[in-house]
């Protein structure tokens, strides 16, 4: 083994990651980008193991000890076991919990690598002020991501309430956090010991548990997207670190992909981008007193859903997180696939941030293999809104808000959104009257040619599947 | 309830108000649908088509004694007296011409619904019959004139010599303005547009031609998406404007309508008089007295000196076929209104805007004219005073910007000068990443979002070299620091490699969900 070859593995698994993020931006490239990144992987892998059990030349470091090779492996099928089990039990439902999770374990990784770098030998000619200071850098982005992605994790699961934290002058708290950090790493810099180090893992810990507890359960897709950026970010750093190319391309590659995924996300929902970055971005959130009267709203009944879709010659479908709450997305699919039997033209409207990961509603209704050539986003289906029939809704809410548009004082002002009123007639799919994420009522109910159709949306959509 | 489909019975009429398409769809709407022997002969639907979607062939009386009797044209008398008692009328009436009309209908205890009244609101727009027809108007029009001009309408560079291209003019820049627009430059001609109302010109634009537009201080602002009449200093440049346009162009097609009123007269005898020999102009409004000097309703006149005055009314007639597919259409999205349960029964809601403003007969009470319809003019005016203030944020100073970014750089740069070399090398290649990250992904599809985060949260787990050269230096390490590394370091490739195959296993899966159909 040389180190000219190990370096050389890792151009070719910078490589492979570059073509991976590139092909998983067309449907077409899809699958060749995901093996691409396994690829990487695999290269990346194989000679980093190689490198550290075997005698390396040129290597500063001498080889790990004999046993390292079995305690590699043995963590690596353990791991790979927990993942691949996860992973293939997973319901489409749940992804979003399931990568909030697997952000975590970056995290936490990245915090242990900052650790084990105290207590590694300098390479030579390596500054110890610099060595540290990056250090620091890699655990407070590790400890952050890692507290950031547990506490989205249990709000995407619904094991801990999903509304925003409101502590008192919570800004200043982690304005205070982010100073005590940087005053830690500049005196460890200076001159080390310990205590700092368990200072700044503990401060960083606190401040992504109160960042991200801090944020609605409405904004999680953009956190889960910033944790991941995040997640990228602190691996760049642990390469800083350690010298490692790798993992300054790969994690600089992750992190800067993620930001601008959040931007677009961001974008999506008019938020700002700088205050999602910072943290906490859901804290102005809080809705004063409804108390505007809007009129009632008229209630239907399956059978009648039914008639009415039967006689429509084109219908939208506007999914929400409410489809993936009731497991729904199946029984919408043969919905779909019997009214298209019968001549009637189906497609799915989807809004940029419907669900609660970016996406999230085209990878539901691709389990349930509806064709993703009607599948269209609310860029491409808002025009065709006057000349459709029947829309139904079902569990989207804020996004097909009309007060964004018309109420310049709703919190959602100015935010895009599907315009379904314009159709012929509207059904509500929906379990009670109550408000949405926003925390906003929906004028959309009390309209016209709007009717409710309350319960369970899968039970629901199933009735009228009978009733067809 | 039964719809009855007469014969249209004026001599040059080619159309019938339903297709054997859009019978079907009046059946499944629950309606019986009676068609006169023959209907549909000139517009090119035998009998035999209807009967296969459904409908009855029948006698001429029977058709028009149905509950619901749908045409094209006013009904003449005898037509009227055939109707039964109680019967609803369905065509264009032309109401504010026709107070007779209206009265005799009215006397007949009928009730009539006007397919030419209908309120000019989104909601409207399908059965909408004078936006339709007019659409096939245009379009004819330009044919006409292309079949009388005697020339290209397409520049060529031949063998034989170059041919100019011809230059188009069309005044009404209205549905028929915009489809005549449409079909001449798609044949190849140069052309312009002008309209009374200069919003219109981003349209105009839009189908290919250049805007006209009236130099003068008045702008005029539709508020029910018809066009008015215009004041005395306006009409005075527009004079000039139009002359101008005659002396250059080949082609003029004028389509300028008020509803109510005669039509506007927008090319003098002199002008007409200063267009090149051969030149031909096509005044789609000769029926309602006509844009040109000179135009004779359903004639075509040839001035001395040489140009050609098309006034043909039946324009939409003479594309039969599919001029009855869309008024067909108008009237099945009327019916679908009307017939709220789908039953085939015919339930009118005077609350509702567009029944009020179709239904100028209701039950022997003349209903016209309905109560006035703002369109979507007040709105916008709402909304003009916020757009601004939101724009005014967003905007920045490019100056502050460019300073902010200066400062930036100079700020790394000092952080470069006194960095070591070593670091350098990483920075380089870190900032090189940030910046292929974020081109790399820049056109993703959205669908794809979800499968993208896997595969960089998979890939993330890189950071398991991290942990490997961890546990390679406890070789260089003793005693109890030894230990803390390696389980640090083992945990850590436990944990990194459960995102390594977690993520791409669980990327995988969705993505072998994706297909097309």
């Amino acid at each position: 083994m040389t180190v000219t070859l190990i370096s050389g593995s890792y151009i070719f698994a910078g490589l492979c990651f570059i073509l991976a993020l590139a092909g998983l931006s067309k449907h077409e490239t899809s699958k060749r980008g995901n093996i691409f990144g396994m690829v990487g992987m695999a290269l990346a892998l194989i000679f980093t193991i190689l490198g550290t059990v075997l005698a390396t030349t040129g290597a500063v470091i001498p080889a790990a000890p004999s046993w390292a090779i079995i305690a590699i492996l043995c963590a690596m099928v353990i791991g790979a076991g927990v993942g691949v089990t996860l992973a293939v039990r997973v319901e489409m439902t749940g992804m979003p919990q399931l990568i909030a999770l697997l952000h975590s374990f970056v995290g936490l990784t990245a915090v242990l690598v900052g650790w084990n770098a105290y207590y590694e030998p300098l390479a030579p000619g390596q500054s110890m002020g610099l060595h540290h200071g990056e250090l620091f850098v890699g655990v407070f982005i590790g400890a952050v991501t890692f507290t950031g992605s547990i506490i989205a994790y249990l709000k995407l699961s619904e094991k801990m309430t999903s509304k925003p934290l409101m502590l008192p002058k919570h800004n200043i708290i982690n304005l205070a956090a982010v100073v005590v950090i940087i005053g830690l790493t500049v005196w460890f810099v200076i001159d080390p010991h310990l205590w700092q180090l368990i200072a700044v893992t503990v401060v960083s810990l606190l401040l992504g548990l109160h960042l991200v507890a801090a944020i609605g359960g409405g904004d999680m897709p953009v956190v889960v997207s910033m944790l991941n950026s995040y997640s990228g970010w602190a691996a760049a750093a642990a390469g800083f670190t350690l010298n490692n190319d790798l993992l300054i391309i790969t994690g600089a590659l992750v992190g800067s992909s993620g930001a601008y995924l959040s931007y677009i996300m961001c974008k999506g929902m008019n938020r700002s981008f700088i205050s999602v970055i910072a943290g906490g971005f859901g804290s102005d959130g809080a809705v004063t007193g409804e108390v505007k009267d809007y009129g009632e709203h008229r209630e239907t009944t399956a059978p009648e859903v039914a008639e009415m879709l039967k006689n429509a010659s084109s219908v939208i479908i506007t999914p929400g997180y409410g489809m993936a709450v009731a497991q729904a997305q199946s029984a919408v699919a043969d919905l779909t696939s019997k009214l298209r039997a019968q001549g009637v033209e189906v497609r799915f409207g989807i809004h940029p941030v419907a669900g609660r990961l970016p996406g999230h509603m085209n990878v539901l209704l691709a389990e349930a293999k509806v064709p993703y050539d009607i599948v269209l986003e609310m860029d491409e289906i808002n025009d065709d809104m006057p000349n459709t029939d029947v829309v139904l809704v079902i569990g989207a809410n804020d996004t097909v808000n009309p007060a964004a548009m018309d109420d310049p004082t709703s919190p959602i002002a100015g935010m895009p959104v599907l315009h379904v009123w314009e159709a012929g007639t509207v059904i509500v799919f929906k379990r009670s009257m109550n408000t949405g994420y926003a925390g906003v009522q929906n004028p959309l109910f009390f309209k016209e040619n709007s009717m409710m159709l309350f319960g369970d949306a899968k039970v629901r959509v199933e009735d009228i599947i009978r009733a067809l | 309830m039964r719809i009855g489909i007469p014969m249209e019975s004026a001599p040059a009429e080619t159309r019938v108000a339903a297709t054997p398409k859009t019978v079907a769809q009046l059946i499944k709407l629950g309606y019986e649908v009676v068609i006169e022997e023959g209907a549909g002969s000139k517009a090119s639907y035998p009998d035999a088509e209807y009967v296969e979607q459904g409908a009855q062939i029948v006698g001429r009386a029977v058709a028009w004694a149905a509950d619901i009797v749908c045409k094209i044209n006013p009904p003449i008398e005898a037509e009227i007296d055939a109707m039964s008692e109680g019967a609803t009328l369905v065509a264009m009436i032309a109401a504010p011409r026709s107070p007779e009309l209206l009265h005799d209908l009215s006397e007949h205890g009928l009730t009539v619904m006007a397919m030419d009244s209908v309120p000019r609101i989104s909601r409207a727009q399908s059965m909408d019959v004078l936006s339709s027809m007019a659409n096939i108007g245009g379009y004819r029009a330009v044919v006409e004139a292309a079949h009388e001009f005697g020339s290209f309408f397409t520049g060529q560079v031949t063998a034989a010599g170059k041919v100019p291209p011809a230059r188009v003019f069309v005044s009404g820049a209205g549905v028929a303005g915009l489809a005549a627009i449409g079909t001449a430059h798609a044949l190849g001609a140069i052309v312009s547009a002008t309209d009374i109302r200069p919003e219109v010109a981003e349209q105009v634009e839009s189908m290919g031609a250049s805007y006209v537009g009236v130099k003068v201080e008045e702008q005029q602002v539709s508020t029910d998406g018809y066009a008015k009449e215009a004041s005395a200093a306006y009409a005075q440049a527009a004079e000039l404007m139009y002359a101008e346009q005659a002396k250059v162009s080949d082609i003029i097609i004028t389509t300028a309508l008020i509803p109510g009123k005669p039509a506007p007269r927008l090319l003098t005898e002199e002008m007409v008089a200063s267009m090149r020999p051969g030149s031909v102009i096509v005044d789609m409004a000769a029926g309602s007295g006509g844009n040109v000097a000179g135009s004779v309703a359903d004639k075509l006149v040839v001035t001395a000196n040489g140009v050609k005055i098309i006034g043909y009314t039946d324009l939409a007639s003479r594309l039969p076929t599919q001029a009855s597919q869309l008024y067909g259409t108008n009237v099945v999205n009327l019916m679908k209104l009307v017939t709220p349960e789908k039953d085939g029964v015919l339930v009118l809601d005077m609350n509702d805007v567009v029944q009020r403003g179709m239904t100028v007969v209701s039950e022997g009470e003349i209903t016209w004219p309905p109560p006035p319809v703002a369109v979507s003019a007040v709105p916008q005016q709402q909304a003009a005073p916020v757009a601004p203030v939101a724009k005014e944020t967003k905007k920045r100073n490019p100056a502050l910007t460019w300073i902010g970014l200066g400062i930036c750089a100079l700020a790394l740069l000092a952080m470069f000068w006194v960095s070591p070399e070593g670091l350098l090398g990483h920075f380089m290649v870190f900032m090189l990443s940030v910046v292929i990250g974020y081109y790399v992904i820049g056109n993703v599809s959205h669908s794809l979002h979800t499968p993208l985060m896997s595969v960089t949260n998979a890939i993330s787990g890189i950071i398991v070299v991290g942990a490997l050269l961890g546990l390679q230096s406890v070789a260089g390490l003793g005693g109890g620091t030894a230990i803390l590394v390696a389980v640090m370091s083992i945990i850590g490739i436990l944990l990194a490699s459960i995102n390594i195959f977690g993520g791409f296993t669980v990327t995988q899966r969705m993505l072998a969900m994706f297909r097309k159909a």
